[in-house]
Formats: structure tokens, C-alpha cells, sequence
């Protein structure tokens, strides 16, 4: 399954990093601690998150991640999706809930 | 590759615009060597911690890279307001991050045990007033 298909399937809105979106997804993970996404998650997977600062784009980066989800209608900051676009690592949005999208992402990729 | 390469990266205390440069430059000379990519990620995480590190507590700092046949010593070393203790430093969830850092999701405590984690060996020195030098190993030839 792709970052598209995600975005397809669960009514995301595309921020940035529209490049990435044929990235392969392998899983998922939640959480708003930067150090936590740091030792614990693993390539390919989406992070679920409400941080919306540039730091996310460097740990998306470093690890490999797929896309990240900001949730409850957050967006980006601009340096954000402007260093999503360079890494072609797609920043994505919804309006629902941490618990709500984590749920229905689960749902999917299970 | 060569016997031995060395690189140096500057890190600004307080600039968290530029958190992560260094460690993804060394994560992308790792892979162009064909660094194991499990011992890569672990480099990674590890060198991340520490420049986070250093961006959160001091005033500034230089990471040097020092890649061998044998082994990755990274050495981040910082002027800034040292550790007074560092076991206390080590526990996990232990943090004198600033509520500021913190609402950013840093700060949680978990940065310097991430990195002895990760790392295939660690060693802390830090003076109060002065700074701080955490140098991590990586064996390249044991992929435990």
C-alpha cells in the first residue's frame, strides 16, 4: 500500500511532499514525544502527530517514515512543508483525532 | 574506502530550525560508505539525541566524526552549563529541558538513554559551567 492510497481511502488533505505520495507504507505510529518517534519507530511507517515544527521533517527524514499525519486539523508550519517538498516526504491532514485516524489507519494496514 | 575519514559539524545552541542537519549528513556519508544499515540506524539515532541535545542546553557545540575500518567514534562536544549529575542525567524521563523545548516534544528525558541505547559504547564527561562531551562507538565489524 502506498502514502496515496492512504490519503485516498481515508480523506486526507495533501499539504506537501505531493512527490512522495508513491511511497510504500508498512505501518504506523503515534505519538508526540520527538524522542519517542526517534528510538521507536521504523522506516516506511506514518507518524500520527499534532507537532506541526520542522523538527518532525528532520526525524521523518532520518528515519525513513513514510508521511506524517497531523491531526485535528493542524497544519504545517511553512518551513515544515517547505522541507517536506525537498525530502519528498508527504505532510498530510486531517480534521479527525489523534484516536479517530490511528483507528481507521490501523483498520487499513492491519 | 579510505583507511580513515574525519568530518566536523558546527551545532548553534537554541537553533532548533537547524536540529538534525549534522546527523543527516552523516547518515547519508554512512550509507554512501555501505555502513550496515542496521548500524546506520542506530549511528543515527544516536548522534540525533546528542545534537538535540546540544541545540536544548548549550550555547554551542561541534560534532566530529572519526570513521575507521573498525569502528564510528562520534564525539559531540559543547560549551554550555554542563551536568551536574550525570547518573541522574542518564534516568530515563529525568530532563531540565525548558517548557518551551518541552511543548515542542522534546524534553521528555529519554535523549541521552536513547543514545546509550544505541550506541555500541558511550562515555560522558561534563564540567559545570563548561560543557559537555559525549562521544559515542560504533563497531562496524560485529553487527550485534
Amino acid at each position: 500500500m502506498t502514502v496515496a492510497d492512504v490519503v485516498k481511502v481515508l480523506g486526507l488533505e495533501v499539504f506537501s511532499g505531493a512527490d512522495g505520495l508513491d511511497r510504500d507504507v508498512t505501518g504506523g505510529y503515534v505519538s508526540d514525544l520527538l524522542s519517542d518517534v526517534m528510538g521507536n519507530a521504523d522506516a516506511g511507517e506514518i507518524w500520527i502527530t499534532l507537532q506541526t515544527h520542522k523538527n518532525v521533517m528532520a526525524i521523518a527524514s532520518l528515519k525513513d517514515l513514510a508521511a506524517v499525519i497531523l491531526v485535528s486539523g493542524h497544519e504545517p508550519d511553512d518551513n515544515t512543508a517547505q522541507q517536506s517538498d525537498e525530502e519528498n516526504i508527504p505532510v498530510l491532514g486531517t480534521s479527525k483525532s489523534a484516536f479517530e485516524i490511528t483507528g481507521k489507519l490501523y483498520e487499513l494496514i492491519k | 574506502m579510505a583507511e580513515r575519514m574525519q568530518f566536523e559539524y558546527n551545532v548553534d545552541g537554541g537553533n532548533f530550525t537547524r536540529a538534525g542537519f549534522a546527523s543527516s549528513e552523516i547518515k547519508k556519508i554512512l550509507k554512501k560508505l555501505n555502513v550496515d544499515i542496521g548500524i546506520v540506524k542506530r549511528t543515527v539515532v544516536a548522534t540525533y539525541e546528542g545534537e538535540v541535545n546540544i541545540v536544548a542546553h548549550a550555547y554551542s557545540g561541534t560534532i566530529y566524526v572519526d570513521i575507521d575500518t573498525e569502528r564510528i567514534r562520534i564525539n559531540l562536544k559543547d560549551e554550555g552549563p554542563g551536568i551536574p549529575d550525570i547518573d541522574q542525567a542518564m534516568e530515563e524521563g529525568y530532563s531540565t529541558a525548558s517548557s518551551q523545548v518541552r511543548e515542542m516534544g522534546f524534553g521528555a528525558g529519554m535523549g541521552l538513554p536513547n543514545m546509550k541505547k544505541n550506541a555500541d559504547e558511550m562515555h560522558i564527561t561534563s564540567e559545570v559551567d563548561k560543557g559537555t562531551e559525549v562521544e559515542i562507538v560504533m563497531f562496524l565489524n560485529n553487527k550485534e
